[in-house]
């Protein structure tokens, strides 16, 4: 298969040769079709609606490679990162999977491995669920993700097991102008129970491009903490879209939160496919600086008797630009449907811009649906209250700053990872209040 | 009494959103003194309150006040506190995702430090703040819920006492710190508040009602209409106005004006 030279592949990965075929023709397949689609997709736009806010121009100046090798790298190296409550850790350097750096423990009911072994190992799992999630027939940087697809993650958890401790996914990104197209794939078995934590890290300061894809199914009962970390270095491209698909009575509770990159934009699908599935997203981007953060969310609620609660909350300081658009479907059948979302914006300084749009499209009668959104500065009663109890006026600046973050940050339940994030927001908010 | 003068407002006059609320207050506070300002709803005893302690939205168009010899006005909000001037205010504000314990502890050290005392860790705040909550009859966990979110208005209040208390302003005014309160509640919060009384520090309290004044007993009742005090008197005149209402005292003013 060849790269057809038109099209903004050609740009972004010019020299990039394609991968040679794995033992699976259902694979070969899925990557030739995603191939073809990305190949015949056009380059997304500030004119396209799903773009609106984004401008790409930045992304497309770049070249930028997947890495041929991993970058040695030692445990020390990765020792800040590590997360102690985790059970399991699997480690990627630029895209390659780094065993020396992963714990695999093995553990009654879960398979975790590296998706590259679980193609031939779990084939029928891998093959009934690998792209089912994400479509990339629309998506020009999904469809990238899966012809790149060569390794990731594999976690399928059997019936009824529940994994007390997380499983702590790391991507690291060690080259100025590589490429990586981190891939996961989460198969919850009926009443099953984990958390996942996926954290995109860089041990450098140079642009680099991560596109990734996330696919989660949870079947009936299961029920799934996801929590998504992107910290990735201020002058990285961080593309990504997650699909989950929510069964019978499933729970799916997503915590994102976005500090890095010069450009971030991520995709969260969420298909109540059941009966009484219920979902529960936060997300939280903190940006500064010349920073873009976009999230999209959509939220398909199919079936009925379904709950979703959602808060997304945006601070933008410098001349930082946040995005969300969070879109909300009842469908003809989701009766009874309970739905809250929430978009809470704060703007640290005047240069700095949110765009907020959510979108509520509802085609059943019988259903509960609120949301709301808010963009604002600090609020002028409540600073006042703590001046006249002393504190000056940067400090009741950064206080109530940290208080906005840290509601979407304490609903991780990982607590080494609550105290890190708290420890970011502090430094970050002191310093970007303290910039004129 | 003749403590030493604590507050000194001369010819005060100050807007809202460009209308003219206080139009020319004067009021002397000597230490030890208790002094109740009161009126009908709109004629400025929130007004003052606020103005004193620095609210942005009001504007100090012209006047003096002195606290403790020097001009309050050169003195930002959080300088005001420092010096020793307390606001209770009248609606306290919910600030959700701050706890209590912090907030008070960060206002304990910023406060107390500034006036040369330790400032306390996490710890030995927590032995500290055991015998202000017993004052106020407040549960400790009060401490680790967020700043007033979800506290019912006595909880409200009773918070704005135990801030006083871990202050120790040597001028406090309270607005309207019997509003929303029950019976109970309010003999709780007037007890901790007589209990913070001392021979060097003062207290106004701003009341639409007399009530609070049988628990608090004034030294001075103020009366005050249209921006203006339009007369003082002793504790017996809270219970005139109680009897009588404003009206009176407006048209008195008024006659002796004409």
């Amino acid at each position: 298969m060849e790269l057809v030279k038109s099209n903004y592949l050609d740009g972004l990965l010019p020299g990039e040769t394609s991968l040679p075929p794995t033992p699976r023709d259902w694979l070969n397949r899925l990557r030739g079709d995603a191939l073809d689609v990305a190949n015949a997709l056009p380059l997304p736009t500030t004119r396209d609606e799903e773009w609106r806010f984004t401008d790409l121009a930045p992304l497309y100046k770049t070249t930028f490679r997947r890495a041929d090798h991993a970058t040695p790298l030692s445990a020390v190296d990765i020792a800040r990162f590590d997360v102690p409550e985790a059970g399991y850790r699997l480690t990627f350097v630029d895209g390659h999977f780094a065993p020396h750096l992963s714990v695999l423990d093995a553990s009654a009911g879960l398979i975790l491995k590296p998706l590259a072994a679980a193609v031939t190992e779990q084939d029928l799992i891998a093959q009934e669920h690998l792209s089912r999630y994400v479509d990339f027939h629309g998506d020009a940087f999904a469809a990238v993700n899966t012809a790149w697809l060569q390794d990731g993650v594999f976690v399928h958890i059997g019936r009824d097991v529940v994994l007390s401790a997380p499983i702590h996914v790391l991507f690291i990104s060690t080259r100025g102008e590589g490429a990586s197209y981190p891939r996961v794939l989460l198969v919850a078995d009926r009443g099953s129970d984990c958390t996942l934590i996926e954290d995109f890290v860089s041990l450098q300061d140079a642009a680099y491009l991560v596109n990734a894809v996330t696919e989660i199914s949870l079947a009936d009962r299961a029920r799934v903490r996801h929590i998504r970390l992107q910290r990735d270095n201020a002058n990285a491209f961080h593309i990504a879209t997650c699909g989950v698909k929510v069964g019978r009575d499933a729970h799916y509770a997503s915590t994102s939160v976005a500090l890095g990159a010069r450009l971030s934009r991520v995709n969260l699908n969420v298909l109540q496919a059941g009966t009484g599935a219920q979902c529960e997203i936060d997300g939280l981007a903190l940006i500064s600086g010349r920073q873009l953060a976009d999230t999209h969310t959509l939220l398909d609620h199919a079936q009925p008797d379904g709950r979703s609660r959602q808060m997304h909350k945006c601070i933008a300081g410098g001349a930082a630009h946040a995005v969300f658009n969070g879109k909300i479907f009842v469908r003809k059948d989701a009766q009874r449907t309970d739905s809250s979302q929430q978009s809470r914006n704060l703007l640290l300084t005047e240069r700095a811009h949110i765009d907020t749009k959510p979108q509520l499209e509802i085609f059943a009668d019988d259903v509960k649906c609120a949301h709301g959104a808010t963009v604002g500065q600090l609020d002028a009663e409540q600073m006042f209250y703590l001046m006249s109890r002393g504190f000056s006026e940067t400090t009741a600046r950064e206080l109530l700053t940290f208080a906005f973050a840290a509601e979407i940050v304490e609903r991780i339940p990982v607590p080494s990872l609550v105290q890190r994030l708290e420890e970011t927001v502090v430094r970050q908010t002191q310093t970007r209040t303290s910039q004129p | 009494m003749t403590g030493k003068t604590i507050l000194e407002v001369k010819k005060l006059t100050a807007t809202v959103a460009g209308v003219e609320i206080l139009k020319g207050i004067d009021l002397t506070v000597r230490a030890g003194e208790v002094h109740a300002i009161m009126g009908p709803n709109g004629s400025g005893k929130s007004t003052l309150a606020k103005v004193l302690a620095g609210h942005p939205a009001y504007v100090v168009t012209s006047g003096d006040v002195l606290f403790e010899g020097s001009n309050l006005f050169d003195l930002a909000p959080p300088e005001r506190a420092r010096a020793g001037l307390f606001l209770g205010f009248q609606y306290p504000i919910e600030v959700p995702g701050v706890s209590n314990s912090a907030f008070l502890r960060l206002a304990y050290n910023t406060v107390q430090g500034a006036r040369g005392n330790d400032e306390l860790d996490p710890l030995e705040f927590d032995d500290y703040i055991q015998d202000k909550l017993k004052l106020l009859e407040m549960d400790p966990a009060f401490l680790e819920r967020s700043v007033n979110e979800g506290f019912s208005g006595g909880e409200k209040k009773r918070n704005e006492i135990l801030q006083m208390a871990i202050l120790e302003p040597k001028l406090a005014i309270l607005d309207e710190a019997d509003s929303g309160l029950d019976i109970d509640a309010l003999r709780i919060v007037a007890g901790g508040v007589n209990k913070l009384r001392s021979e060097n520090n003062a207290l106004i309290l701003v009341t639409h009602y007399q009530r609070l004044l049988n628990y608090i007993v004034p030294d001075f009742v103020h009366v005050i209409e249209a921006g203006r005090i339009i007369k003082t008197g002793g504790k017996e005149l809270a219970l005139q106005l109680e009897d009588r209402g404003y009206d009176w005292v407006a048209e008195e003013y008024r006659a002796k004006a004409a």
